[in-house]
């Protein structure tokens, strides 16, 4: 296992054919896209619509039914590419181990994998989870946290890493509007230090259009459209549109509204 | 089941290949073995006392009736220290540290912390499974042995107290060690180390295919005790075939 450096490149990702099914029901229909190194790759599409299947693929914590995912031209599949690049997944829920301090969490793959002795472990511990806000929460248990904190925590985890594939699910829900800013500040200050190669599946279009090189939008597991964010955005597919466009009408509004009609 | 068994047997090969990497969870196994005898230790002492004292109130005065008072402490020595307390030790083990072990791992399963292991390239075997194993291995058969010297004391009581047995507690004794030799007790141990395993295997394959939510962990929790009780009775019996004199 190599120790992170701060001179390490972004890896590339091809995804070729991928097909996946759960109990008959077909998820992903054959995707097919690149992602080049150090580039910031959103995914959206509507819930349901195959983001968090196809993001469990790309770092290999599902098995595809057919096609395959290469990273720097190796297959997600054979055993040694967890070994050779380093990758990190922020879960939609943290996924925090709930028997491990935040410390432990965050300094947990730098520990495991005994690169570094534990008072430099404990240096950069305090240093990522001061980048996410969270300074002097080392003690606190994951069952003390906020949903938001939890979030900001398993960021702080993967910073520690320092990826060269970093996949974000959802990084912004279950965050107030300040620390999504944080969060996409974060995204954008990592690829520019060590020009990580970042896939975002997210809902949040002010994040996607904020911090996208370029983008996807999926519906039932297929791809509508791939581009940058302008490119993406003049796509005439009513699909893609109705999903760019959706908003809701505050409620005062629309009844004033029909008041006035 | 025969998928089922073939996982454990897996599960099982990998962790005995992760072995030379136990050193290096040397702290979870430590952590793994004080929560086992803490968890535990007071249960399998009042269990294994009155077993011993069941067993020599049970036998005692049928023998003493018929003219076999010495033999009241070899009955009850030999007893505990071939069949029940390893036995009744897996089975306490089973329920009490088994389902935590499933509803440990199931719950880590169910909430992601076992995918987060392995997006860190931590391997849930070396990180999870082998240092319950280990722990479980080591602690059930000191469990043992605790518990068929409290059995023992459990059994000279009944004798020494109840009126319809009277025999001191020496030659409680005396009787105990002309029947039970060493290599009864160490049958016994052996038992439960085998026993042991089969909890860990069990507890934590069952762990590592919860699927679904709570109702899934609480599945997973109940098949854990259920098979490895099952299992327990099973292999008592091919041990004790294999095993005999």
């Amino acid at each position: 296992m190599n120790p992170p450096t701060s001179n390490q490149q972004g890896v590339s990702v091809q995804v070729r054919g991928l097909h996946k099914s759960f109990d008959g029901q077909e998820v992903l229909k054959g995707l097919d896209f690149d992602v080049q190194a150090g580039e910031i790759f959103v995914i959206m599409g509507p819930s349901g619509s195959g983001k968090t299947v196809l993001l469990k693929h790309l770092i290999g914590l599902e098995q595809p039914d057919a096609g395959d995912v290469l990273i720097q031209g190796q297959s997600i599949q054979s055993p040694e590419v967890m070994g050779r690049f380093r990758m990190a997944m922020v879960f939609q829920s943290g996924a925090l181990l709930s028997s491990l301090t935040v410390g432990e969490n965050v300094g947990l793959y730098l520990s495991e994998h005994r690169l570094m002795p534990a008072s430099e472990i404990a240096r950069i511990v305090a240093e990522k989870l001061e980048v996410v806000g969270l300074k002097g929460t080392e003690d606190k248990m994951p069952n003390e946290l906020s949903g938001g904190m939890k979030k900001r925590v398993a960021i702080a985890r993967a910073l520690v890493i320092e990826p060269q594939l970093i996949l974000y699910d959802e990084p912004t829900s279950e965050l107030d509007p300040l620390s999504a800013v944080v969060v996409a500040e974060e995204i954008l200050h990592l690829q520019e230090r060590i020009r990580v190669t970042s896939l975002v599946v997210s809902h949040d279009r002010d994040l996607a259009f904020g911090v996208a090189d370029r983008m996807a939008v999926i519906n039932e597991g297929r791809i509508l459209t791939i581009g940058t964010p302008e490119e993406v955005r003049r796509n005439p597919d009513p699909l893609v549109q109705q999903f760019l466009r959706a908003d809701f009408k505050h409620s005062n509004e629309r009844k004033e509204h029909e008041k006035h009609a | 089941m025969f998928q089922n068994v073939g996982e454990m047997l897996v599960l099982f090969f990998r962790t005995l290949a992760a072995l030379p990497l136990a050193w290096r969870q040397r702290q979870k196994v430590a952590d793994q073995f004080f929560e086992i005898g803490n968890a535990s230790l007071l249960m399998v002492c009042i269990l294994s006392f009155f077993i011993g004292s069941v067993i020599a109130l049970q036998t005692g005065p049928l023998l003493v009736e018929h003219g076999l008072a010495s033999y009241v402490g070899g009955v009850v020595g030999y007893s505990i220290c071939r069949e029940l307390a390893p036995v009744m030790m897996a089975i306490l083990i089973a329920g009490r540290i088994g389902s935590s072990m499933a509803a440990e791992i199931g719950s880590m399963r169910v909430y992601q912390e076992i995918d987060a292991l392995r997006t860190m390239n931590i391997n849930p075997i070396h990180y999870l499974v082998l240092p319950r194993l280990i722990a479980l291995s080591a602690a059930l058969p000191l469990l043992v042995i605790f518990a068929i010297l409290v059995g023992w004391l459990g059994g000279a009581f009944v004798c020494v107290a109840n009126t319809r047995i009277e025999i001191s507690f020496a030659a409680f004794l005396s009787a105990l060690r002309d029947v039970v030799e060493i290599s009864d007790v160490a049958n016994g141990v052996f038992k439960s180390f085998v026993f042991a395993v089969i909890i860990g295997v069990v507890s934590c394959h069952q762990g590592l295919i919860t699927r679904g939510g709570p109702r899934g962990i609480g599945r997973s929790v109940t098949k854990a005790v259920v098979n490895s009780i099952v299992l327990i009775v099973i292999f008592d019996y091919l041990l004790t075939r294999a095993l005999q004199k």
